[in-house]
């Protein structure tokens, strides 16, 4: 019943009783992201939180075939699924590679621009809960600034969030978008869109976590809403290097009305240390790669 | 028509590589590699393999795409040297606890720093604990065998199966190679069955982590533990010295030439001294044995074929007769002595064997090893022996060490 | 002891509860008022943002939604995001199963 009312995929593709947190916005990412995917799927992850959550051997919580890689091989795993099924001559499953923002730019990062510089089909998936949360909270190149992790414990993180967008465009993608879990029909839209075209396919999750960005498990769905309406958080996809804003980015683009930013910092724990001079310079962040992207979108 | 051509060791694996049929290939130029991925991409490019090579962008990459590629069901290939194999160390162990049947070459090189493009096996040696089978080849023609065995091997026992050769010294130099024929090949191996399952028809989580303790299923089996699961990999290995020595047997009558089961011997049955090595080092040593036979040294040579899983029965077999031991090593577990030397002698722990062994590190960093060295070597180390000179732990042949 | 693993290498089967009972997580427990509750006053399918929003997949969206308590972790992501207010988080009682 509520696939009709939001047409999307019934099935649950994640088993109740599985091992994420409570509250968890990759948890919530995942069953949207499955149900767009659907049986015909093969994954393969690296060490993370969604390692976890498809728990520990001998059961597992995903009902999805699904291959664990070390940290820094996610991409290089995907193009080997891809290498083996082609050679085999079954070209028709969707190959999903699905790593942390650590596990995508960081660690990952060699084996992700591999991979998509080679035109690997296979959809990337970099789920972003902005710091090495799996291992307990620390910094990692997607925490943005001005948030207190284990490694930067008392002085904040000092630089930007890296723009994982700008990287990925650099290799000519058919295909790349930000989604977010507060936006559940965009995801599944913009996940459903992306399996039926080839080549490499990068998909964006911004992921509120209650422990690490130390906000009440209640709220992930509002503070992932409230990265969206600050702008912090852009829902966009990139086809063929066209540029579109999509959901209620659209919406705000068209309206021109996105709040400040102190609306989603207040709520998190992670920001109590940022300086007033930090949140100045991550409102002017936000704004100029907001103005760039409306103006690519205009374009 | 002859099937023999002159080739140089890369040659001859890039053609074993072609003859196996193997399905994908991912390999990283590094010297003295290149030469094995640049003709094989020239193989696939012009269809005379049919294969998907993947030209990735780091060797610790290409032992992750052989790794899921063969966890498909694909048979895979790579090849490396030196710090590429040093990069792809993490790979190596996750490739034997997944349990796959990899084949991949290593070209024996010298590891920096500093930078050595020469050869020596500290690379393969320091590789001595994945859990990976190690082959070392003597020359170009034990180069195409032992690639066709080693997934022969691979694809019974469940583990990889890394097959070396000297940098250079073989991997550069052109010998007289039989080809084998591509049906007799393709007869010899069947085809690749994979105990993994990575299908949407069967949904699975493989390698997840593993708990200390062994834990139920949902189906109410208790599952293997984390060592469990380890201990299966040291019993493949354990359980595999049958299936290498059934293997070379069986190439033998197939294709009409025997390089040995875990070792091979060359004029050991009345010698007194015994010379022993890996790799092409092991040939000069026959070479070695000749001319000390001449000048009165009743010597031979036990070339060692498999370094893993370390032939333990058949090395107290072989040496149980020698009066002195003299070891060639191209490699060091530094802080202590060379990998074969340590690996001989808990070996002969509770044997009968107690004879000197001497342990001389040799052609690091691709120094010349000339059979007229090692037949000074051994007889410094036999007048030693007779004169009761306590023995060196090791010695470096040729190397200013003053 | 005999090993009752056949496998040769890792691999693991989908079976729910993977975690054990993640009700047993829960130090609040969601509570629907079917008076609010959308598709009950409706007697039809309708709102399911509970269902939508749930990280875990365990709200079963009738036209009575019911929660599945043995799984649910307690999160109050429901109730946070019910338009009509009609989930309350209610504290477990001591020693509930």
């Amino acid at each position: 019943m509520p696939e009709n009312l939001f047409k999307m995929n019934a099935k649950e593709y994640i088993l109740p009783g599985s091992r994420s947190c409570q509250g968890c916005g990759l948890s919530l990412a995942y069953r949207f992201a499955l149900k767009a995917l659907r049986e015909n799927t093969i994954v393969t992850l690296p060490a993370s939180c969604l390692c976890v959550l498809h728990g520990l051997y001998p059961n597992t919580s995903v009902n999805i075939p699904c291959l664990n890689c070390t940290f820094a091989s996610t991409a290089a795993s995907a193009s080997g699924i891809v290498a083996g099924l082609n050679a085999l001559n079954k070209t028709d499953t969707t190959v999903v590679a699905f790593a942390g923002d650590g596990g995508s730019f960081d660690m990952g990062i060699q084996s992700l621009s591999g991979a998509a510089e080679r035109g690997t089909d296979f959809i990337y998936v970099s789920y972003d809960n902005e710091g090495y949360m799996n291992t307990g909270t620390q910094r990692s190149s997607a925490t943005p600034m001005g948030a207190l992790t284990t490694t930067t414990p008392v002085l904040t993180k000092q630089q930007h969030k890296k723009d994982f967008l700008k990287i990925m465009e650099a290799h000519d993608l058919p295909y790349a978008a930000t989604t977010s879990p507060s936006y559940p029909i965009d995801l599944y839209e913009k996940f459903v869109k992306a399996k039926r075209i080839k080549g490499t396919r990068f998909i964006h999750i911004h992921v509120p976590c209650p422990p690490g960005w130390s906000y009440p498990t209640k709220d992930t769905v509002r503070i992932g809403r409230l990265a969206v309406e600050t702008g912090i958080v852009v829902l966009f996809e990139v086809e063929n290097g066209k540029l579109r804003f999509t959901g209620r980015s659209r919406t705000l683009a068209e309206k021109g009305n996105k709040l400040p930013i102190i609306t989603y910092i207040e709520r998190q724990g992670r920001f109590k240390k940022m300086s007033i001079e930090q949140l100045s310079q991550f409102q002017k962040w936000v704004d100029s790669r907001w103005n760039e992207f409306l103006r690519r979108a205009a374009n | 028509m002859s099937d023999v051509q002159i080739i140089t060791g890369n040659q001859a694996a890039a053609m074993a590589a072609r003859l196996c049929n193997v399905q994908v290939v991912a390999a990283y130029p590094i010297t003295p590699q290149s030469q094995l991925s640049e003709i094989l991409s020239q193989y696939v490019e012009s269809g005379i393999l049919r294969a998907e090579y993947v030209r990735v962008e780091s060797e610790h990459s290409a032992m992750t795409v052989c790794i899921s590629a063969s966890t498909v069901g694909a048979r895979v290939f790579t090849a490396t040297s030196a710090n590429g194999l040093l990069y792809m160390h993490e790979q190596l162990h996750w490739a034997a606890g997944s349990r796959l049947p990899i084949v991949m070459c290593v070209v024996n090189r010298g590891v920096g720093a500093p930078w050595s493009i020469f050869n020596d096996q500290q690379d393969s040696l320091s590789q001595r604990d994945t859990g990976w089978i190690q082959i070392h080849c003597r020359d170009n023609q034990e180069i195409i065998d032992n690639v066709i065995q080693a997934y022969r091997i691979a694809e019974q026992v469940y583990a990889p199966v890394m097959v070396c050769y000297d940098g250079f010294v073989l991997s550069h130099t052109m010998m007289p190679v039989h080809i084998p024929g591509a049906n007799l090949v393709r007869s010899f191996l069947p085809p690749y069955k994979p105990h993994t399952i990575l299908s949407p028809e069967n949904p699975k989580n493989i390698n997840p982590v593993l708990l200390p303790n062994p834990r139920m299923s949902a189906e109410g089996i208790l599952c293997d533990g984390y060592m469990e699961m380890r201990y299966k990999l040291q019993k493949a290995m354990e359980d595999s010295r049958e299936v290498i020595m059934k293997t070379s047997r069986e190439f033998a009558d197939a294709f009409g030439r025997d390089n040995g089961g875990m070792l091979w011997e060359y004029r050991t049955d009345d010698a007194e001294v015994i010379l022993s090595a890996m790799g092409s080092v092991a040939a000069e040593a026959m070479a070695a044995v000749d001319q000390l036979r001449a000048e009165g040294i009743v010597a031979g040579v036990v070339g060692i074929r498999v370094f893993r899983p370390f032939p333990k029965e058949d090395v107290a077999r072989a040496f149980r007769k020698a009066k002195a031991i003299i070891l060639f090593e191209k490699s060091i577990s530094y802080g202590y002595e060379g990998g074969l030397s340590s690996d001989l002698k808990a070996a002969f722990y509770r044997t009968d064997i107690h004879a000197p062994i001497h342990d001389y590190i040799v052609g690091i960093g691709g120094r010349d090893v000339k059979a007229r060295e090692l037949v000074e070597a051994v007889k410094s180390s036999v007048e030693a022996i007779r004169t009761g000179t306590p023995e060196k732990h090791t010695s470096w042949l040729n190397c200013i060490t003053e | 002891m005999k090993s009752q693993d056949k496998s040769v290498s890792a691999m693991a089967d989908p079976s729910v509860g993977e975690a054990g009972k993640t009700g047993d997580w829960r130090d609040m427990r969601p509570v629907i008022d079917y008076g609010k509750c959308i598709p009950s006053v409706k007697n039809r399918p309708a709102c399911y943002l509970c269902w939508l929003y749930c990280p875990e997949g365990v709200v079963k969206a009738g036209i009575r939604v019911e929660i599945d308590l043995t799984y649910c972790k307690g999160c109050g992501v429901c109730a946070e995001e019910c338009p009509s207010k009609a989930i309350s988080m209610v504290r477990e009682e001591k020693g509930h199963e």
